[in-house]
């Protein structure tokens, strides 16, 4: 996109220097803001009206680094950005701006990062209207008694509707419409503006800059150069270069070997204080020694109390990594092992399956962050993989008193099984009215207990459900789409665990069970998962030398049964002078076909088979992304 | 109006070059085997909806006339003359289609004029004729110029399963057909039978074998019925028009045609190919075999010890490059040794004579074959592995084994 030169802050910067910033002068905020409502692309205005970042190096959506984020318009590991501005007062302030991730599967992140800040603006489509992700994460702000500046961008676009809009986000926090401001990221109309308001309404840090050091970890990165690179919020106290830290969670110290500033380049700084945002090094290689929502205070001198809030990842769904290649699996090991540098959330550990050989469970925060791995997977390692259906974490209670949690379905017991509980969620479905019929069919066709519903304006709806997490983790997303024409956002957060009536369902193949095919579904739906696999398979396998019968199971007792007759004919009546060639090609390619084939017990299995089998109704695995 | 020329696909190969010149290791081969000419015949008065063979329709000629067939194919065959530094002994002639019996004993001697010096004193040359489109006169000439084989289309007897091929012909006219080449002289007359056509009934398909061996033939080409992508029948299949050919069924009809055949003294040669003793088509075998061939005319394919290659699909793109004084060839491939031993199997396989066992690899699993019931206990015991009944309904499962 071309640029036009914006020289808004035009006076030689005189800005304070990191670690010698007083509290009064420092605005930090975050953005919060649903997918494709432009938070990229008002950050990158921002960069470019401080004059941090100059239009000719300006690269569309700056801050998102990765290839994947930028090609999804998502941002899935936030940076902090320092930005000098001048304000309507003339004095020279600082604004930390804190990116937050944009997705449900994160909320414990964004949470962290909106703990290091005193504002947020809140970010919404002047054409499309509040949704629910970005309502879950304005209640978050606002638990947190946050600043929230509400603005509509897009203001450009012919079909914004900037009236309706100020009304519904004035209603939903509880301010006047005229206070909502208005912007175009894309032409930098009333950016400005907005800055200025940052340092009129966001309030200063009040931290005590003389008490022990404490700074709180929001953000955790692994580079390949550098190590772990760690984002904190300083509270109070400071931090200098060459001082030992220590981990209040792990009671690990490290040797601070840098501390800086992004503007939006590293920029090495003698130190943090109170208020201020900015990263340490210490040279640790891996993410979980440097953990989000810890608190990092010195060594010497540490504090008494952390600053609370700390919470370990729990991985909530889980999925079998296979790859497609055998011979693969020592580099999908390597690859998980790097992306775990990384990603203090991904979980894995190895697992055998007997139809798909070697691989590895892996537990995910939610279904994004499963499909960001997987991606990654692909993209960045080039591995060619299948993935089992997602399934989620339960809890089976014996009839013995006995108790243990199942993360694979082939993990499930055979024996006298007493109560099984299954994790929940509270979902937020934001929808024109139009289509609350069938948001209510949908929901409740997945076990959905309704628990309230508010209308945001006079046609648009908020919903909320109680839905067991098993069954939004497949394709709730896709099916809430298409059912409401794509209008309808999704936002879910886990509540708590309940007993219900499950049971697994076993896929034979010729007498073989197939592991990767077995589900943990609802009583009332096994019969229809039995049904619709069987036919699947029999459409998918090809015809082997011998009948091969494909049962549903549970337990001894078959629930479905398809027949895949055996094969009588494999050849081509004709054979001439001219189809020589193409039929050597056809050998050709069918050898390599073979070797793409997976033994289940006698039975010939193409890995396509697998991949189409596992994959949800709309023919792809993909998962839901909102 | 506006005619689009349907150009079917070859195969993919590199760029042959416009010389024409082989590689001095294809020429070797010419010595020691055995060498014949396929001349293709690109016309039809109407396409069929199964075909998928390189014919066009008087109107999808595109500039190129019937009447400059012979003088083109003349002109491939002096470049392939030049090419082969003058011709090996021609052991067989192939005359296909298309529809050749469209063209005139004339034209066909216009060619045979200036090669006949190189003919095999027993040359078998075999020409494919549509029962519609022959007289008597007609085969009496065809017959008079040397050709000595002839292959007429019957498809079937039952005229429901001639109407869904879009055939013209009335299952009579192969009657007559038949009856009159014997009369003008021809020794040598073979059917093509098709079978599995949705629809067709086990009694329609005994029918069509009955009518057929009731003539005066000694040799039979029987095809199951193949989906080919891009033909009118396969556009009928895909809008749910035509039910898909069934695989069990062609099996059956299959086992059908070999219990009835044998019992009337026809033995299978090849997969789909059976004959009375003696009467086996040549110049097929040669291609199963492996032996040398010059494919001229449009779409034609060539092998030349280990050298394969396709013509220009269309006959006005064939003709150009001829009349410029090039090579028509379109694309080739020089085969590695292992793509001519998967060759050698895949083809070998598929004959009587079958494969001696000494050649396989190590790997294959004999037993396994065996135990199937696909290879027959008494070849392999004298050292060569043959296809039972069952085992040439499987035999490209049996190739895929033995070449894993």
């Amino acid at each position: 996109m071309y640029l036009k030169p914006i020289h808004a802050n035009i006076r030689p910067v005189t800005n304070p220097k990191p670690g010698a910033t007083k509290q009064a002068v420092l605005r930090n905020f975050s953005i919060i803001a649903h997918i494709d409502h432009g938070k990229s692309t008002l950050a990158d205005r921002m960069l470019q009206l401080t004059g941090v970042v100059e239009a000719r190096q300006m690269r569309e959506q700056y801050l998102d680094r990765m290839d994947i984020e930028r090609e999804r318009g998502i941002t899935i590991k936030s940076q902090a950005v320092r930005l000098p501005w001048v304000g309507r007062d003339g004095v020279d302030y600082v604004l930390n701006m804190i990116d937050t991730p944009g997705h449900v599967d994160f909320t414990y992140e964004v949470s962290r990062s909106l703990a290091a800040c005193e504002g947020a603006v809140l970010l919404v489509d002047a054409a499309q209207g509040i949704e629910a992700q970005t309502l879950a994460n304005l209640y978050l702000a606002l638990a947190n008694d946050m600043q929230i500046i509400p603005v509509l961008n897009k203001i450009d676009l012919p079909s914004a509707q900037p009236e309706k809009y100020a009304q519904e986000i004035a209603k939903i926090i509880g301010c006047d419409p005229a206070d909502v401001l208005r912007v175009s990221a894309k032409t930098g109309e009333g950016v400005a503006d907005l800055l200025h308001s940052i340092v009129e309404l966001v309030p200063a840090p009040k931290g005590d800059p003389d008490a022990p050091a404490r700074a709180l970890i929001f953000d955790s990165v692994y580079d390949i150069y550098r190590g772990v690179v760690t984002y904190v919020r300083v509270v109070d106290g400071a931090i200098k270069s060459r001082e030992r830290i220590l981990m209040m969670s792990t009671h690990e110290a490290h040797e601070l070997l840098e501390v800086g500033v992004i503007s939006p380049e590293p920029t090495v700084a003698e130190g943090l204080v109170a208020g201020e945002v900015g990263y340490l090094i210490t040279g640790v290689k891996d993410v979980r020694q440097s953990k989000v929502g810890d608190t990092v205070t010195l060594l010497n001198k540490p504090a008494t109390h952390s600053l609370g809030g700390y919470q370990e990842p729990k991985p909530m769904v889980f999925s079998g990594l296979y790859p497609m290649d055998g011979s693969d699996y020592p580099a999908l090991r390597d690859a998980l092992d790097r992306l775990k540098l990384n990603d203090a959330a991904l979980g894995y550990e190895p697992e055998t399956s007997a139809a798909l050989g070697f691989g590895f469970r892996c537990g995910f925060l939610g279904l994004l962050h499963l499909e960001i791995v997987r991606e990654r997977l692909s993209r960045e390692f080039n591995l060619d993989l299948i993935s089992t259906a997602p399934n989620v974490i339960y809890r089976v209670q014996m009839d013995d008193g006995s108790e243990l949690i199942v993360t694979n379905p082939s993990e499930y017991p055979n024996g006298k099984v007493g109560l099984v509980f299954e994790p929940m969620v509270r979902a937020t479905v934001i929808s024109p009215s139009e289509f609350i019929g069938a948001i209510m069919e949908l929901c409740q066709s997945r076990r959905g207990n309704l628990l309230g519903m508010d209308y945001l304006s006079e046609d648009r709806v908020e919903m909320r459900y109680e839905l067991p997490l098993a069954e939004i983790a497949f394709d709730f997303f896709d099916s809430l789409k298409s059912r409401t024409r794509g209008y309808a956002s999704l936002d879910y957060e886990f509540t708590t665990e309940k007993s219900a009536d499950l049971v697994k369902v076993d896929i034979l193949l010729h007498g073989e069970p197939v592991d990767a095919f077995s589900a943990i579904v609802h009583k009332d739906k096994a019969y229809a998962y039995g049904v619709q696999m069987a036919s699947k398979l029999r459409e998918l396998i090809p015809r082997q030398q011998f009948e091969v019968p494909i049962q549903a199971a549970i337990g001894a007792r078959i629930i479905a049964r398809e027949t895949i007759r055996a094969i009588r004919k494999d050849v081509l009546a004709k054979c001439y002078g001219g189809d020589i060639t193409r039929k050597r090609k056809l050998l050709e390619k069918q050898k390599e076909g073979k070797k793409r084939m997976k033994m289940v017990g006698r039975v010939e299995v193409p890995q396509e088979a697998f991949i189409a089998a596992l994959a949800t109704s709309n023919g792809d695995a993909k998962t839901a992304k909102n | 109006m506006v005619f689009t020329l349907r150009v079917p696909k070859q195969p993919d190969g590199v760029k042959p070059p416009l010389t024409g010149e082989l590689p001095a290791t294809a020429l070797q081969s010419l010595a020691s085997k055995t060498f014949g000419l396929y001349l293709h015949v690109p016309f039809c008065a109407k396409r069929c909806g199964y075909c998928d063979f390189n014919t066009y329709t008087a109107t999808e000629l595109g500039g190129f006339s019937q009447s400059d067939w012979s003088a083109q194919i003349t002109t491939e065959l002096q470049l392939a003359k030049k090419v082969l530094g003058g011709f090996p002994t021609i052991q067989t002639i192939f005359i296909g289609g298309g529809t050749p019996s469209l063209l005139p004993a004339a034209d066909f001697e216009k060619v045979f004029r200036n090669i006949s010096n190189h003919f095999a004193a027993d040359i078998e040359i075999t020409i494919e004729a549509n029962p519609d489109s022959v007289t008597k006169s007609s085969l009496a000439q065809y017959l008079d110029i040397g050709i000595n084989r002839i292959s007429f289309g019957m498809q079937s007897s039952a005229s429901k399963v001639l109407q869904l091929l879009d055939r013209t012909h009335n299952p009579s006219a192969v009657s007559s057909a038949v009856l009159t080449a014997a009369e003008v002289g021809f020794r040598d007359i073979s059917l093509d039978l098709i079978y599995g056509t949705p629809g067709e009934l086990d009694q329609d398909w005994l029918d069509s074998l009955t009518t057929a061996t009731a003539l005066p033939i000694n040799h039979i080409s029987a095809y199951a019925l193949i989906v080919e992508a891009g033909t009118k029948f396969a556009n009928q299949v895909n809008r749910g028009e035509i039910p898909m050919p069934d695989d069990d069924i062609a099996a059956a009809r299959y086992l059908q045609a070999e219990e009835f055949l044998n019992q009337r003294n026809f033995h299978w040669y090849e997969i789909s190919n059976w004959g009375v003793a003696g009467a086996a088509c040549r110049h097929n075998q040669l291609y199963w075999d492996s032996a040398n061939w010059w494919g001229a005319g449009a779409g034609a394919h060539s092998h030349i010890g280990g050298l394969r290659w396709w013509n220009e699909r269309h006959p006005a793109t064939w003709a150009q490059l001829l009349t410029a004084g090039h090579s028509p060839a379109a694309g080739q491939e020089l085969l590695s040794t292992a793509q001519q031993f998967d060759e050698q199997v895949m083809l070998g396989i598929r004959q009587r004579k079958g494969l001696p066992v000494s050649l396989l690899p190590a790997a294959t699993d004999l037993a396994e074959l065996q135990a199937a019931g696909w290879i027959e206990p008494s070849a392999l015991a004298q050292g060569q592995l043959v296809l039972t009944t069952a085992g040439r309904l499987m035999a490209d499962r049996v190739t895929a084994e033995i070449l894993r």
